[in-house]
């Protein structure tokens, strides 16, 4: 065991940890402590753009992306946060300019904007071009323009280390972040980080579903090492569900696609959009439109011998605006599907997405040990975190700015943070947790298997806790999930080395993802309504009554050793928009 | 040589990304092992498995993974072809293995799996990436700029200016094209065509200001003229970079000093 002493470090190293990373490192000695090489990170496979009120291409304001916001949040956004979101989204991305992005460009050389699902001028008037973009690809470009300025202010990175455990003290009655220790991918090596600051970016969860867009590393693990001791996870019944996934492999097709002017068809052609929304059409806000697609299945209207699925038609643009603005998921199609794109419609089905719930924190992104108690020391950025912005729906394109925004906030505090505070001393034996999970499962004979309990999970999510729920889908989904984490204890690898063991690293994953599966499901349980992502076909409508407020869930362990979930609520903050119904 | 099966039960309990219509096939993957804590020697060995030739090669290690041989090592993340982490020599060929679909391949021969070339291998396909981020490190890759008043909005770039780089922001730094060049094999000093690559990225970069530097950097014995034109590179990259033409286009640069 080696033990470290960092000023701040950061767990994950995707847009938000990068971002908080280059700030942090101005103001403090910092550790980025990644699962993956920086690059690898999921932030590289978003798409379409990142929002902000530049206004380069016609008129458009920031309060207006403020009202879109909660609007598409169903409502259940922290109010205040989201206006920090709309307000700083203009300097973020200037900011992301001005350290090399390479942005597409109006004919005048400021950078380009185009339409996005949920954004409109004048509180829902007309679509608005607020996405700024670079191709299909501004994820890849924020990430890697991103790394670039790591490197450029020797940001210090621990590549392929993967953090198992929170280190939380009690100082003087108040739950204070002590450190984190993390297992070393190469050598089998257990580290101890002792930090004054820990910031946590370390992304979704997605990867409890079947059909996903997220990576295969996307496995929860910042949200459950936190949860693992003791402290809350906000909002998990909120997942998003993208509408233009690849038919049953769930790769993104970007929603810039329809912004560009394509249009979802059913198996009669018709362009159904028009009757679910019938201003923003096809760029409705993303629950409304993955609901509205797999209602036409329902019905009968899907494509395909099994009419699963339904079609993005992009046909009708021409194949050079295709080539300029689309040219990564076009070339999927080709790749994956054998479609040519110009000339035959892309069969799609919605796929799981973006987790809108996560670690709660406040604006500055320090996390919270309940409803108003902050954790000295401990930050939550990005998609691991719920700040609230995105509420019960987020919108596209403020991911990549959430994480911009917060990231750079978290890195600011965290920073600050650890330059007056002192460390808290180490417990005795700080990594034994970890030694025990990880001998236990290197050692351990059961007879279950890890690619059988995963596979059996996703398609419990898949089937149950999906686009539509109901009290006994989910109830359905829970009892899986408990059958499979008691035979999760009696899982075995067979790598039994020290060297690169990923059999290891895979096993600890589902671990993480049968926990937060857990969450979600009681979590959507309790949640007697339907808001955004939500949609309960028992309560079909929502309950700003009993539920316009945020889940908080925490885990309970028994005298006798027994876990259960303990919910508990937070009021939203609203400031000056009252909830109305909403339509697109 | 062991040659494990995979169960047909199994694998038909297991539906995976493919097609209705698309029968599964079998296929045998030779994949080249190496485990320091095993052996000091690295050897072939063979699987054999059900599978739908839609499916990518990442899909058929994942079987293997997953359903025969816990202890098969690589590195894969998004597996769409974006975040760099699967590349290896298939047939041959570098490539990303989740961009390359078996039907594509000639299932009927074995499907060789080996490590990308050139990187030490540390386990199985995983290899040690380093001295490759360390060669991307030397050419300075970012942005630089000397205006002494940063302007309150964006750097005005025309749409032509932007496009003068755009094949080289592509690069997903999946080392395809470096661990493919033979000048790099015999030569660890070289930097290699992904250096070179995102050096251009900038050198021809309107609101960069450091090209004469990065130039410089380039002009080392170990730097840009190493390059024998082979196309390997070019042939390997997964995001269709036309990389040798860049090489091609640095080297002019030097000569005429114009970018």
């Amino acid at each position: 065991m080696k033990i470290h002493k960092y000023d701040t470090v950061i767990v994950g190293a995707g847009g938000a940890g990068m971002r908080a990373a280059i700030e942090s490192t101005k103001r403090s000695r910092t550790a980025v402590l990644t699962k993956l090489y920086p690059t690898r990170s999921h932030t590289g496979a978003a798409q379409g753009g990142m929002a902000a009120a530049l206004a380069n291409v016609e008129e458009d304001n920031w309060e207006w992306h403020t009202f879109d916001t909660i609007k598409g949040g169903d409502y259940l956004v922290d109010q205040d946060a989201a206006e920090i979101l709309a307000k700083e989204a203009i300097d973020s991305v200037l900011d992301l300019e001005k350290m090399g992005l390479p942005f597409n460009r109006t004919p005048d050389g400021t950078i380009d904007q185009r339409r996005f699902g949920g954004h409109s001028r004048n509180h829902g008037e007309a679509p608005v071009r607020r996405s700024c973009y670079a191709a299909d690809r501004t994820g890849h470009m924020i990430l890697q323009t991103l790394y670039q300025n790591c490197v450029k202010e020797g940001v210090e990175f621990f590549n392929e280390f993967y953090v198992l455990d929170q280190l939380i003290a009690d100082v003087d009655g108040v739950k204070t972040s002590v450190g984190v220790v993390a297992y070393e991918l190469a050598t089998g090596e257990i580290h101890v980080f002792q930090a004054k600051a820990v910031i946590y970016a370390s992304g979704g969860c997605g990867k409890f579903f079947k059909v996903t867009s997220n990576a295969h590393t996307l496995t929860g693990d910042g949200q459950a090492a936190v949860y693992r001791r003791g402290l809350p996870l906000e909002d998990m019944e909120f997942f998003q569900f993208h509408p233009t996934g690849i038919w049953r492999m769930g790769i993104l097709l970007t929603e810039g696609a329809r912004g560009e002017g394509g249009i979802l068809r059913n198996k009669d052609g018709e362009r159904f959009m028009e009757k679910y929304a019938p201003v923003m059409k096809d760029l409705a806000s993303r629950d409304v439109v993955s609901r509205s697609i797999y209602t036409e299945i329902r019905e009968g209207r899907g494509c395909g011998p099994e009419g699963d699925h339904v079609y993005l038609d992009l046909t009708h643009l021409p194949p050079e605006q295709l080539d300029a603005k689309l040219p990564d998921i076009t070339e999927f199609a080709r790749t994956y599907l054998g479609i040519e794109p110009y000339t035959d419609p892309i069969p799609i089905q919605p796929t799981a997405h973006y987790a809108m719930g996560g670690i709660p924190t406040n604006v500055e992104g320090e996390v919270l040990t309940d409803n108003t108690t902050v954790v000295p020391g401990l930050y939550a950025a990005g998609e691991v975190a719920c700040v609230s912005v995105h509420g019960a729906n987020r919108l596209g394109t403020n991911s990549l700015l959430d994480i911009n925004v917060f990231g750079r906030r978290a890195g600011i505090a965290a920073a600050e943070y650890s330059q007056k505070a002192s460390y808290v001393e180490l417990p005795e034996n700080p990594a034994q947790q970890v030694i025990d999970q990880v001998e236990h499962l290197r050692n351990s004979t059961g007879t279950e298997r890890v690619a059988v309990i995963r596979r059996e999970l996703q398609e419990t999510m898949d089937a149950n806790v999906m686009v539509f729920r109901t009290e006994q889908t989910i109830k359905t989904a829970v009892e899986k999930i408990a059958e499979l984490r008691e035979r999760y204890r009696n899982v075995s690898i067979q790598d039994k080395g020290r060297r690169f063991n990923t059999d290891l690293l895979e096993a600890i994953e589902l671990g993480n993802l049968l926990d937060l599966a857990e969450v979600m499901a009681v979590s959507a349980l309790a949640r007697k309504e339907s808001r955004g992502g939500h949609y309960r076909e028992d309560y079909p409508n929502r309950d700003d009554v009993n539920f316009m407020r945020h889940t908080m869930a925490y885990r309970e362990v028994g005298d006798d050793g027994t876990e259960s979930i303990r919910l508990d609520y937070k009021p939203v903050v609203q400031t000056r928009y009252q909830p109305m119904e909403r339509k697109y | 040589m062991a040659t494990p099966v995979l169960d047909k039960e199994e694998a038909a309990g297991q539906p995976e990304p493919g097609f209705a219509d698309s029968p599964y096939i079998t296929v045998t993957f030779r994949i080249r092992r190496f485990n320091s804590e095993v052996s000091a020697e690295a050897t072939w060995e063979d699987f054999q498995l059900e599978i739908d030739p839609k499916e990518r090669v990442l899909d058929g290690l994942h079987k293997i993974k997953w359903d025969i041989d816990g202890t098969l090592t690589f590195r894969r993340s998004c597996a769409h072809g974006i975040c760099g982490s699967d590349a290896m020599r298939i047939n041959g060929k570098n490539r990303l293995a989740c961009k390359t679909l078996i039907k594509d391949l000639n299932p009927e021969k074995p499907i060789t799996v080996e490590p990308i070339k050139g990187l030490t291998v540390l386990k199985d396909l995983v290899v040690d990436m380093d001295p490759f981020f360390q060669a991307y490190r030397d050419v300075m890759p970012f942005l630089i700029t000397k205006d002494t008043n940063e302007p309150t909005r964006e750097r005005l770039q025309s749409a032509e200016d932007r496009e003068r780089f755009d094949d080289t922001t592509k690069c997903i730094l999946c080392a395809a094209c470096t661990s493919s060049c033979p000048v790099f094999w015999n030569d660890g000093q070289y930097f290699g065509p992904a250096a070179i690559v995102n050096a251009h990225r900038f050198i021809f970069d309107s609101r960069d200001e450091a090209g004469e530097q990065r130039l410089e950097i380039l002009n080392d014995r170990d730097g840009v003229w190493r390059c024998r034109t082979t196309f390997n590179c070019t042939d390997a990259c997964p995001r269709g970079i036309e990389v040798t033409k860049a090489i091609q286009e640095v080297k002019r640069a030097l000569i005429t000093r114009r970018f």
